[in-house]
């Protein structure tokens, strides 16, 4: 799908807005993951309004394409996402993780029936999109299955069966994202498990492959046109993309996969995103 | 009089793979995954009679799981089998993840459950699939006694809105029901009435709870049988009625102790009735190699070890 300079502005509008409110929804609950919503926010701004086909006014509408957000923690900017797209009318972003809120500090589908999937345990959401791709395939319908992973979820046994299964099976309907942050919980990606080469395993699994600045607009949605044209092969996008970013004091600080921004801290970071 | 012997049946793995052939033709939405064990537990009969709704998904429960929801999510409704111990111990957290917790519309059916099995040992008998099931808020746990149960309570499974587990057996069953007789979710079956003792069972042990009740009734005791075939729901008016009218209670299943049949039983009866009460199962052990009715004789889950907790269960009367 072309992108035209005034679409291109709207999708950095829209990431920004997503950056901010992640950073307001996790310090106004005092908790979350801010350093994975962050890295994650240019790939959802494109997903969400530019590539995926759906409707907020039909959020049930059974050609849509399905997207599952499996690193489950990343939640923030996905509820952004949804909320700048139209969706979570009538929801307070600021209820993140609050008693009563459907903002749980997972998804969960059930509280929050606009999502494909309640996640969280990490290393599942690849399989349940096999499900949906496979239900496509089976009904002649032509919607498209996006699953973002994150790099340290690639630990995680299931994710290498769901991506053995959807590679033999050809699954071209299925694309997966994998937020290559370099940072997981304890430490650096590369000083816990090093997914590398990352790129061959995919291959090996029988995936079409990509390698993308996720943090640039036009590769990511080249990217996902690229994907969406190939035939006989489910595709991954490894998106390379900088934990916290955005926010200086954020970027590639391992504190902050799991750790709110305070008040002074919010107040910085807000700034720092109005700026750029 | 009510029948202390049955003729010997088919497996319930038998009538789930014809259950299915059945639901087939009438729901066009059911679709069936497998993880390379469609022989054993008669996924292939489907698959045979309808290629494009089957789904083997390989040595891989957990992705099965997975899959089974997002098929689920998508208007099907699917059923995934492999054995209980490998489905249940292996794809736990995604049935947690993926469909208890989404309420998920995906039916789990169990083959090879407890220890019946025989000669393959225990890292193939399930004997903890019913705790693990029970621990799944929403789901319906079933565990038919016989092939007529076994078809019955699956056509009612897949037509139940919401998750369910159903456990199955290897081996050949006692035929304890007619054909035609009718099964529900939440339901339970009294074998016979009696007035001194009740005994509980599901699955395998319902028929040997039968030929307990026979031993004990040529000692004179009165024995009530009920087949407690969902776990969950629990009939728990029907157990409240008979413990009331018979003051002590025998639980028999095919399973380990803890978190089964028992402890629902007397987690109701607690509340409801409570009587003093004798559980038969595994107890805190797994079993071994060996011929079936060897294995039930030997860790002490055939009649006359029902019979002797009875007996125990009659003594503590007040």
């Amino acid at each position: 799908m072309p992108c035209d300079s005034a679409k291109l502005e709207l999708l950095k509008d829209k990431a920004r807005a997503i950056r901010r409110w992640s950073c307001i929804m996790t310090a106004e609950a005092g908790s979350g993951h801010p350093g994975g919503s962050l890295s994650a926010a240019d790939l959802l701004a494109v997903l969400y309004f530019h590539v995926m086909r759906h409707d907020p006014a039909n959020p049930g509408w059974p050609d849509r394409d399905r997207f599952i957000l499996s690193k489950g923690h990343a939640c923030p900017a996905l509820y952004a996402a949804l909320y700048e797209a139209g969706y979570l009318k009538g929801v307070d972003l600021k209820t993140l993780r609050k008693l009563g809120s459907p903002l749980q500090g997972h998804p969960d589908k059930r509280k929050l029936p606009v999502l494909e999937a309640s996640t969280g345990s990490l290393g599942q959401g690849l399989s349940v999109g096999i499900g949906m791709a496979l239900a496509a395939k089976m009904d002649g319908r032509n919607y498209r299955t996006y699953v973002m992973l994150g790099d340290g979820e690639c630990d995680e046994g299931q994710v290498w069966e769901a991506a053995m299964w959807a590679g033999a099976k050809k699954l071209d309907n299925l694309a997966a994202i994998v937020d290559y942050n370099k940072i997981q919980l304890d430490d650096f990606v590369k000083a816990i498990v090093d997914l590398e080469p990352l790129e061959d395993k995919w291959r090996a699994f029988n995936w079409d492959v990509q390698s993308i600045d996720g943090h640039d607009m036009e590769k990511i949605i080249e990217a996902f046109d690229r994907a969406a044209a190939v035939r006989g092969k489910p595709q991954v996008i490894i998106a390379h993309t900088i934990k916290g970013k955005g926010v200086s004091f954020m970027e590639n600080k391992v504190k902050f996969h799991g750790v709110a921004p305070t008040k002074d801290e919010l107040t910085k970071a807000l700034a720092e995103l109005d700026r750029a | 009089m009510p029948k202390t012997e049955f003729p010997t049946g088919k497996a319930t793995r038998d009538a789930y793979g014809k259950a299915l052939l059945r639901l087939g033709k009438e729901m066009p939405e059911l679709v069936v995954l497998d993880a390379d064990l469609s022989k054993s537990t008669r996924t292939s009969k489907f698959q045979e009679a309808f290629p494009d709704r089957f789904f083997n998904i390989g040595i891989a429960e957990a992705n099965m799981a997975g899959i089974a929801a997002g098929l689920a999510s998508s208007g099907k409704v699917p059923f995934i089998s492999s054995f209980a111990c490998f489905l249940m111990n292996k794809a736990f957290d995604q049935l947690r993840m993926c469909v208890a917790y989404p309420n998920v519309n995906v039916k789990v059916a169990v083959t090879h459950a407890g220890i019946s099995i025989g000669e393959d040992g225990p890292s193939q008998q399930g004997i903890e699939d019913v705790a693990l099931a029970l621990a799944l808020p929403g789901f319906a746990v079933l565990v038919p006694a016989d092939e007529t149960a076994a078809e019955e309570l699956v056509v009612a499974a897949a037509k139940h809105v919401g998750p369910a587990f159903i456990r199955l057996g290897r081996a050949e069953a006692p035929k304890v029901y007619r054909e035609g007789e009718k099964f529900q979710i939440g339901g339970s079956k009294i074998l016979r009435d009696g007035t001194d003792a009740t005994i509980v069972a599901n699955g395998l042990l319902v028929a040997e709870a039968a030929k307990a009740a026979g031993i004990l009734e040529d000692e004179g005791l009165s024995v009530c049988v009920v087949d407690a075939y969902s776990v969950s729901p629990l009939d728990e008016t029907a157990l409240a009625a008979a413990a009331r009218k018979t003051g002590a209670v025998v639980v028999a299943e095919e399973h380990l102790l803890d978190g089964g049949l028992g402890s629902r039983v007397a987690m109701a009866l607690a509340r409801l009735c409570p009587v003093p009460m004798e559980f038969v199962g595994l107890d805190n052990t797994y079993a071994e190699s060996g011929g079936p009715q060897e294995l039930l004789e030997k860790y002490r889950l055939t009649a006359p070890w029902i019979a002797e907790a009875a007996r125990r269960a009659v003594s503590r009367k007040k």
